[in-house]
């Protein structure tokens, strides 16, 4: 019927480095994206590392100060840009289907793209090291600090295109996610059935889907001021710098919800698999979660506080930040109402969720104190925002991410982590982390500006920094301790059997690791914890949890792989580069721009499966 | 798709938000008055909207499968927009070559602000002035934000367009488009008037509101 065009023939690699390129299976591009993503989180950890090091002492000199800027900037956008959401991503990939007994996603070619092309825009965005220097104007990119007058380098474009491209990759998954959640969910699994993580992701994926235009536009805005002279941002023709401001917390504070929900999510999962009790008021977290969503597009000004808005919006963002701390309370309340007169049982999963809890409690404590006009005006633009926004991020995400890479090893590889070199990994990060962080609180109330290259002996701030950065190696340790753990149990750990956490939700009701189409027969779920109902012998009609007498394996078609995506991501990035270069290069754009609509039209044309 | 549109609803919000925020802010001309002709542009939006209800009878007459109805409704639902971004290209080039001919002699007070700025070039004794005052993304924040805004506006159109002619091409194949798949037509369609529905909320808000004072 339907004739291939550009007529190559199907990739058909089972095993090898093609299978991978070529892959469309949601486990693999999730583990993709975790291996991909930890690498990016690795050297944005080397970047804080070398600004830990520079500042560990009164006037040091290890780094120049325009390195310094490049190394904060880049290091704020790969931590948030290639580290924390495509990490989120490589757990939304491999886990949301089987917890909601789909066989993949729903689109999961667009899934490969969305993979490729986030690979494409960190390589887009770390060239610009070796490219005449990366951006340096903070992650948020203040007008009139990225104009060309100011900053004629190319970082910044680097750092605008690159973004864009992460915004293609980002918003491709989550169209496909929020369609795979409301479409391919089990026979049975009603919404408020659905597991809490992906109840997170789902939230998460419509966050970003309404997030990530208003970044785009502010920087097509600033892309059109730098590279046609336009005057969006151009204060002698009458431009607005705050309009930028305004534009990127529109989006920015969002973001942060997208980064801190599916960890949220993931220890939702936790907590009650090692308690070995339901998630306590399973509705009001859910719509904690919702509200907390809902009103993070209520407060983005808080950011502002010290530009002069005026008393009413100040008093209105206060009032409203101040408020979007009770949905956050009440998952926190609920998570310890959970573990409370549990059978617990202290694996390392558990430790870095109740980590989780303990620091992301001092972070939102923090917050509070902050979302309070007058006494932000003393804290804006010191250590103790640090201090802030790593106890969330890091004490937070970080944590809680890890918490899950401990929890779905077993799942993701067939193989048992080393449980002492686990729990150890977790105490070491818990002090390291503190130790980096928790001074920075006194060394910002001490009034240190943040992104200072350095300072001066007679200020008072060494004893503190130098602990800083005593913490900033210990925590370079921590990861070395989850590396090696992670890299020698993948190779030879103890074989894991399909549940080993007596777990509740259905991706535990299969092997380890699942096979290549997940459910032999698609369950029918009866119940928020369906396969904790399953085992504890309820009975009902309908296909069994973790049933199926895998005889029917033979009949399940999955989708073929396709070299299509990776080919539409490669036009991107070159269109990307042509971009960035801009004049005679958008030449270069426009044949990247072709080659993707060669790519996209190839992929429409190619049917799913081919006729046998 | 409801998902894309709902992003894509943020994308012009932002980008409406931003020309509403300069509205009235350049420091230069020249401004809306000067350049917008409203009848012109109400006969572009017409076709534009007519566009709108040949794609609704394009999809009818698939569901019924009638193949050639479908093809000249969405043929000519391609035309229209093809139409629209020729009147938006004629449009930005008049714009560009922006030209006012003023009469030195008038009183002050009945020239707009840019007609002014051209009459303090007038000679001694010369009755009327003539000069190109274009209005380029780069000439003030109302370039900037006009061309930025419309443009965009022009590039979803221009990709309409390329889906529907590729819709038109793919349904002489035999079996490509059919009632069957009706989904597939359904999407464009979507997209279709979405992007028509953006043009309304322009033209009202940038043309309309533009030219009559008072807003």
């Amino acid at each position: 019927m339907t004739t291939v065009p550009f007529a190559i023939p199907r990739p058909t690699h089972p095993t090898g480095v093609w299978s991978w390129i070529t892959t469309i299976d949601h486990k693999k591009i999730g583990v993709l994206y975790g291996v991909t993503a930890f690498v990016l989180f690795i050297i944005g950890g080397l970047e804080a590392l070398l600004m830990r090091i520079q500042l560990a002492g009164p006037n040091q000199d290890i780094v120049s100060p325009e390195v310094f800027n490049q190394l904060f900037t880049m290091h704020g956008t790969t931590m948030i840009f290639l580290a924390v959401m495509p990490l989120s991503a490589a757990f939304f990939n491999f886990v949301i289907p089987l917890q909601i007994g789909a066989r993949d996603v729903a689109f999961p070619r667009l899934n490969a793209f969305s993979y490729w092309t986030f690979l494409g825009g960190a390589i887009l965005l770390n060239s610009s090291w070796f490219l005449g220097g990366a951006t340096n104007a903070g992650w948020f990119g203040y007008a009139p600090l990225t104009s060309t007058a100011q900053n004629p380098g190319n970082g910044i474009d680097f750092w605008i295109i690159s973004l864009q491209v992460l915004g293609v990759a980002s918003l491709a998954a989550a169209f496909n996610f929020i369609v795979t959640i409301v479409n391919m969910r089990a026979p049975g699994m009603s919404f408020m059935r659905m597991p809490l993580f992906t109840w997170m992701t789902f939230i998460t994926a419509i966050l970003l889907v309404l997030a990530f235009p208003v970044i785009t536009v502010a920087l097509i805005e600033l892309y059109f001021d730098r590279t046609f002279g336009m005057n969006f941002f151009n204060v002698a023709t009458g431009g607005d710098p705050v309009l930028w401001q305004h534009l990127f917390w529109v989006f920015g504070h969002p973001e942060v919800y997208i980064l801190i929900l599916p960890a949220m999510g993931i220890v939702s999962e936790i907590l009650p698999t090692f308690a070995k009790k339901p998630l306590f008021g399973y509705s009001t977290v859910v719509l904690a979660g919702a509200i907390i969503a809902f009103m993070g597009w209520m407060v983005w000004s808080h950011h502002m506080f010290t530009v002069g808005l005026g008393p009413i919006p100040t008093a209105v963002f206060t009032l409203t930040t101040m408020a979007i701390a009770v949905p956050t309370g009440i998952k926190i309340f609920n998570w310890m109402a959970t573990i409370w007169g549990g059978s617990m049982e202290y694996k390392a999963p558990l430790l870095f969720a109740l980590g989780f809890i303990a620091l992301f409690t001092i972070g939102g404590i923090s917050g509070i104190m902050h979302a309070m006009a007058s006494s932000d005006a003393q804290q804006q633009d010191t250590y103790f925002i640090v201090a802030h926004i790593h106890y969330v991020l890091f004490g937070g995400a970080i944590v809680a991410v890890v918490g899950g890479i401990y929890y779905w090893f077993p799942k993701i590889t067939g193989r048992m982590y080393n449980e002492a070199i686990g729990k150890l990994n977790f105490w070491v990060m818990f002090v390291g982390m503190n130790l980096v962080f928790f001074p920075m609180h006194f060394l910002g109330l001490d009034g240190m500006p943040r992104r200072i290259y350095t300072y001066d002996a007679n200020m008072g701030w060494s004893l503190w920094n130098g602990v800083s950065t005593l913490g900033a190696l210990v925590l370079g340790l921590s990861f070395l301790i989850f590396i090696y753990n992670i890299v020698t149990s993948w190779r030879n750990g103890e074989a894991a059997d399909g549940d080993p956490w007596d777990g509740r939700t259905l991706e535990w009701s299969m092997s380890s690791p699942p096979p290549e189409y997940n459910f032999a027969e698609i369950p029918t779920v009866y119940d928020r914890d369906a396969w904790w109902a399953e085992k504890r012998g309820q009975v009902h009609h309908g296909v069994p949890v973790g049933g199926g007498s895998g005889e029917e394996e033979h009949s399940i078609h999955m989708p073929q792989p396709s070299y299509w995506p990776i080919v539409v991501s490669i036009g991107l990035v070159i269109a990307g580069f042509g971009l960035v270069y801009h004049g005679t290069y958008f030449a270069v754009a426009a044949f990247g721009v072709l080659i993707g609509m060669i790519g996209v039209y190839a992929w429409s044309f190619e049917p799913v499966n081919d006729p046998e | 798709m409801w998902a894309f549109l709902g992003s894509d609803c943020m994308f012009f919000g932002s980008l409406i938000a931003t020309y509403l925020v300069y509205k009235n802010r350049s420091l230069s001309g020249p401004l809306p008055v000067d350049v917008f002709s409203i009848p012109t542009t109400s006969v572009s939006t017409f076709v534009l909207l007519m566009s709108s209800m040949s794609m609704v009878l394009a999809y009818a007459a698939l569901r019924r499968n009638r193949m050639k109805t479908f093809r000249i409704w969405l043929a000519s639902t391609a035309l229209m927009g093809m139409t629209f971004l020729a009147f938006q290209v004629f449009e930005f080039h008049a714009f560009a070559n922006h030209e006012v001919v003023v009469d030195c002699t008038a009183p002050i007070g009945e020239l707009t602000a840019l007609e002014q700025s051209v009459a303090a070039d007038c000679e001694p004794g010369q009755h009327e002035i003539e000069k190109q005052v274009g209005l380029t993304p780069r000439t003030n924040l109302f370039g900037s934000t006009f061309f930025t805004l419309t443009g965009f506006h022009g590039a979803h159109v221009t990709l309409g367009v390329v889906w529907l002619l590729s819709m038109f091409f793919l349904s002489f194949k035999k079996g490509a488009v059919t009632p069957e798949k009706e989904l597939n037509l359904d999407l464009a369609a979507l997209y279709w008037h979405f992007v028509d529905i953006v043009w309304i909320i322009i033209f009202t808000v940038v043309y309309l509101f533009g030219v009559f004072p008072g807003f």
